[in-house]
């Protein structure tokens, strides 16, 4: 029977209720007695140098406040990046300013290097047209493309850094002979070269800031899009603007998507606290979507070699990748983790592989900084691994499906050390290929082939075996990688005297469904109605601390504090249980809502537990504080490892180049599943994701540095009738062994695991229908892209 | 989105002389001309709506058997009620952008702006249709004079579009896959007289007639009179979405899935 409450049901989103009749209270929607509006003035060219800005027309102009540039911030700190990567030779990365407005340069197409501050949003609108009117910018060649940003040393993104690289990492240098040796030795070698292409993350709603400040007492106030509110606290308080910590309160509403590309802090929102400072009024500021395009941190962005060598029969023997990752204009927070340990430790993929090397240069371009977007390294790393091997299977005649099987780690090989660093705890890749074939009819395939055939349609079939790796941990760790964050979470769980609870969570939901998902954990956990728990979210002055949501780490490293949060109120429930029913601590048993005398009908329920907290009067006082509440802080000892096996079926119009998704399958391990139903739609939404950038998503610039794609009119979403009904499956559970609820997450596996199914369905299609000379397409796999190699 | 003064004219007559002044522009579903405007890119001071003319709204079929449409009308009328007098324009209709587009945007609208890659002209040239203005009544063959240009002149607004009624007919519309506007879109339509064949979203000129394949189709309305043929890259567009040569090979691909699903 299915449950109905708690751990493993079906729940319906609780907070489905305020979002689809209305009700959410995104950023843009609070008023504030007061306020007042920014408008970001932005540069039109990639590349220039200020030389001179005039306000003084502007500044004159209706309505206008203060207009801020560059000059205004040079005294303040930058935003800075998390992560400190040292380069091969040992030398640490190149880590410029990123101001809070551009100063001296401006760097990509819509670099901000000033603001204006009105009455009202019209009258800064027209005011920031006229300071971009009295601003002088000299325009310098762009430099846009990765390779040759390398080799030109005479143009540099920023002045300091003569050869635009941010570092040349090595993962693991040390490893690096043997594995040129064992490629060397190989019998077969399959290279491949691919472009893992730029995305713009296109959250329904725009960024926006709400910056306050109070002159009476010195406190200031954030509000803002934000995945992760207390690191954007930190970062405000600690980097850029040097505000104490506990003047500062940063809250994050509801927030519409955020997809990797809110969880940094952007100058916009130092801007609108400084500007608040200044004013005494709220300042507040909304990307339109045009500024959404240029500025948000994009994804991806990768130009990888990658070698797989192996035996005639498909054993792989060694990996090698050589990538140039873009990381933009300026470091965003994570844009020095996302390419180096969220995708250079993947590299051995879910394979026994004794030899791998990764080699990554970081390069900096005149394009919006580039950053982590919904799986975050891993996808890069996936793809270029499930498209190499199938390239290797075809090469050699081999089924791709044998292929995998025969180097797909078995279930009693864990735990398994790769050659990349990690420590893979548990999964069962065999399960998952067969639960994949399974449900997709593989058999049946020909059948279905030879109907396509008929209607003048190739018909292919493609398969990923994917792994990633969550809830980046443990901290001791990360910080010896060079995070210069803790990994951790918190919670703390509030009992009510009428046995409500409130968790208040660090872990940020914004379309994850923690409302829900974690008050059934709670729910489960103490016994109570799912109604009775409530998830307090998104407030830096009401959460202990947090490291936000992403990296599918919620429920994994959050969840995991909650739970241990709830394991010290039962603690407590029992030595008050065992005053109130005279009996020894050690006697009290906790089952189903009630505290009870082992082998006796002694019971005190919840309820009654948390009244007598709060009501002390029959309450051991000498030993124990009255009052229900308790914090937990979790840092995990491995990064949990959600494994699976996708398989995609797709037609293609040989006369158009047009590609039409016929199926997709999905079987996962993603350990425990709190409700089924959430975790559907994590995975439809990110192999939603996948098809976008397998298929029609493209981010490009011209070589001015313009961003042609700046709109919906040329930057393709996938639409519900590019996407197939999906088969999801998460049966093959192999419950995390190292967090107490035995998770592994599931938000960014749909992301990860799909874009290499899509395109090796694509080639295989195209073999099918004889065209063998078609090895590889770049995604996207537009018609016209397909069409264009088919013609070759 | 600069200030503007917004008129809301009840007769034709009073629209054009509303829109006497030099600045003063045309609204109809405001489709094409409010994004413009809220990106700053169009600044008229005065918007003059045509929503409110009913002699400019609305489809008749009149005694030459032409199926005329109010220039006022919009997409969704035109999908509604031109259905059961000439379907493959309602068809054509009934794919404009989406529902919230469809609802707004007007045949007027669309013929004046004359984007390269919309799906009417390639109906209005495909069917020999007319467009009658405020002032005269211009034919298809000299209306689209070019990428966003026609043969309006200032201040004249398109009152009415009359539409000869083909024996059949067919658009093939293979989509830009951001816009959704075409990538290349064939209009395919035989009359007693010939075939027409107007193709749109391919060449840097703007919608077109199809010359060799009207002959070949006016002999034979099969797809295989046209194997023979071959469209130039020369004038067709390059960008993002696709080469010229791309292009050229969808306009005889669209054009035989035209003839083929034509009635
Ligand atoms: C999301 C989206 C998708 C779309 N998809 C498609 C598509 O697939 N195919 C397609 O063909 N189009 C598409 N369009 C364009 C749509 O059809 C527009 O409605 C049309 O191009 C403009 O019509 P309008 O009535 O909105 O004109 P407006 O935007 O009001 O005006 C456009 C121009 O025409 C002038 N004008 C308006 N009416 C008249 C008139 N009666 N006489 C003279 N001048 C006039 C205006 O002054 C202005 O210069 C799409 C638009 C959007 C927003």
């Amino acid at each position: 029977m299915p449950k109905d409450t708690g751990i493993g049901a079906r729940s319906k989103r609780r907070e489905d209720v305020r979002f689809l009749t209305g009700r959410g209270a995104y950023t843009d929607d609070l008023a504030m007695q007061g306020q007042v509006h920014a408008v970001m003035v932005r540069s039109t060219v990639a590349h220039g140098r200020i030389v001179s800005i005039d306000t003084s027309a502007a500044a004159a102009m209706p309505g206008v406040l203060a207009i801020f540039t560059g000059e205004d911030f040079v005294a303040v700190g930058g935003n800075p990046a998390g992560w400190l990567i040292n380069s091969r030779d040992g030398t640490p990365m190149r880590e410029p300013k990123r101001p809070v407005l551009a100063h001296g340069k401006v760097r990509h197409v819509g670099d901000a290097y000033a603001a204006v501050i009105a009455e009202t949003h019209e009258q800064a609108r027209d005011a920031a047209e006229a300071v971009a009117a009295g601003t002088e910018i000299e325009e310098l060649p762009a430099i846009v493309d990765m390779a040759a940003a390398v080799a030109n040393a005479g143009n540099r993104v920023h002045d300091e850094i003569p050869d635009n690289l941010c570092f040349d990492w090595g993962w693991i240098e040390d490893n690096r002979a043997a594995v040129d040796a064992a490629m060397k030795a190989a019998p077969h070698v399959t290279t491949l070269e691919l472009v893992n292409n730029r995305l713009v993350p296109n959250a329904m709603e725009p960024r926006a800031s709400i910056g306050e400040y109070n002159p009476g007492t010195g406190d200031y106030k954030l509000t803002t899009t934000s995945q992760n509110p207390h690191l954007t606290k930190l970062l405000v308080c600690a980097f850029v603007l040097g505000i104490p910590e506990h003047k500062l309160t940063v809250v994050a509403p509801d927030v519409g998507g955020g997809f990797g590309s809110k969880i940094y802090h952007y100058g916009e929102e130092a801007l609108v606290l400084a500007a608040a400072k200044k004013l005494g009024r709220p300042v507040r500021w909304t990307a339109d979507r045009t500024e959404s395009f240029l500025t948000d941190a994009h994804g991806r962005d990768h130009v990888t070699t990658i070698e797989v060598g192996a035996t005639l029969d498909g054993e792989i023997l060694a990996i090698r990748t050589n990538t140039l990752a873009n990381v933009g204009a300026y470091l965003s927070n994570f844009s020095t983790a996302t390419p180096t340990f969220l995708h250079g430790t993947l590299m051995a993929g879910p394979y026994k592989v004794p030899h791998v090397y990764v080699n990554l240069k970081a390069v900096f371009t005149n394009t919006a900084p580039v950053d982590a977007y919904r799986g975050a390294g891993r996808p890069e790393a996936t793809y270029s691994l499930e498209r190499a091997i199938d390239k290797m299977a075809r090469e050699l005649k081999l089924d791709p499906v044998a292929v995998r099987r025969k180097n797909l780690l078995k279930p009693d090989q864990f735990p398994y050390t790769t050659p990349v660093g990690l420590v893979y705890d548990i999964g069962d890749y065999h399960a998952t290929l067969d639960k994949a074939l399974e449900m997709a009819d593989l058999a049946g395939f020909e059948a279905r082939a030879a109907k396509s055939r008929a209607a003048g349609k190739l018909r292919g079939v493609g398969l990923s075996t994917w792994i990633e790796a969550c809830g980046i941990a443990p901290s001791h760790l990360v910080g010896q990688l060079g995070s210069r964050v803790g990994l951790y979470d918190a919670a703390t769980v509030r009992v009510s005297a009428t046995g409500t609870i409130q968790v208040m969570t660090g872990a940020h939901s914004h379309g994850q469904g923690h409302e829900t998902v974690f008050a059934q954990v709670v729910a489960d956990k103490l016994g109570v109605a799912e109604s009775a728990v409530e998830i307090v979210h998104g407030d830096t002055s009401k959460i202990p601390f947090g490291m936000g949501s992403y990296g599918s780490r919620s429920l994994a490293v959050c969840g995991s504090a909650m739970d241990r949060a709830l394991d010290k109120i039962i603690d407590k429930g029992k030595k008050i249980a065992a005053h109130m029913l005279e009996a020894a601590e050690g006697d009290i048993t906790f089952e189903n809502g009630s505290f009870s005398v082992a082998g006796t009908d002694k019971a005190k329920s919840f309820g009654e537990i948390a009244f007598s907290a709060y009501v002390p009067h029959n309450y051991p006082l000498e030993t124990l504080e009255p009052g229900l509440e308790e914090t937990a802080f979790y840092d995990p000892n491995n990064f949990t490892y959600p494994a699976g096996a996708y398989l995609c079926e797709v037609e293609v119009d040989p006369d158009t180049g047009k590609v039409t998704i016929c199926s997709f399958t999905c079987a996962d391990d993603f350990g425990n599943v709190m409700n089924p139903m959430v975790v559907e739609g994590q995975v439809h939404g990110g192999v939603a994701q996948g098809i976008g950038q397998a298929l029609v998503e493209h981010t490009a610039y011209d070589e001015n540095g313009q961003l042609l794609t700046a709109s919906y009119m040329d930057y393709t979403m996938p639409r519900a009738d590019d996407l197939p009904f999906y088969q999801v499956d998460h049966s093959c559970a192999t419950p995390c062994t190292h967090n107490p609820l035995g998770v592994k997450g599931c938000g960014e596996a749909g992301a990860i695991g799909s874009p290499p199914a899509v395109v090796n369905a694509v080639i295989d299609a195209l073999h099918r229908g004889g065209m063998t000379q078609v090895s590889h397409i770049d995604m996207p796999l537009t018609p016209a892209r397909v069409w264009a190699a088919m013609q070759a | 989105m600069y200030n503007f003064e917004f008129a809301k004219a009840k007769t034709i007559g009073d629209a054009v002389k509303a829109l006497a002044s030099d600045d003063a522009q045309a609204l109809g579903g405001g489709q094409t001309l409010l994004p413009t405007m809220k990106q700053r890119l169009a600044a008229p001071t005065v918007l003059v709506s045509l929503n409110a003319i009913p002699e400019m709204i609305g489809v008749c079929v009149n005694d030459a058997g032409e199926v005329c449409i109010g220039g006022a009308t919009t997409h969704a009328a035109v999908a509604r009620e031109v259905a059961a007098h000439y379907p493959a324009l309602a068809a054509l209709a009934s794919h404009i952008g989406d529902p919230a587009v469809r609802n707004r945007g007007t045949i007027g609208g669309s013929l004046a702006n004359n984007d390269p890659s919309a799906c009417y002209p390639a109906a209005v040239l495909g069917s020999g249709a007319t467009v009658k203005t405020n002032a005269r009544d211009i034919a298809a063959d000299d209306y689209f004079l070019g990428m966003f240009t026609t043969a309006l002149e200032q201040g004249e607004i398109i009152t009415e579009v009359r539409f000869p009624v083909p024996h059949k007919a067919n658009y093939q519309k293979f989509v830009q896959p951001a816009s959704r506007f075409a990538l290349v879109g064939v209009y395919v339509a035989q009359y007693a007289g010939g075939v027409r064949v107007a193709v749109t979203g391919a060449a840097s000129d703007g919608v077109f007639r199809w010359a060799e394949a009207e002959a070949a189709l006016s002999g034979d309305f099969a797809a295989g009179a046209l194997d023979a043929l071959a469209v130039p890259g020369n004038d067709m567009i390059t960008d993002l979405h696709g080469s010229a040569d791309y292009r050229a090979h969808l306009v005889k691909v669209m054009t035989k899935r035209a003839v083929a699903a034509a009635h």
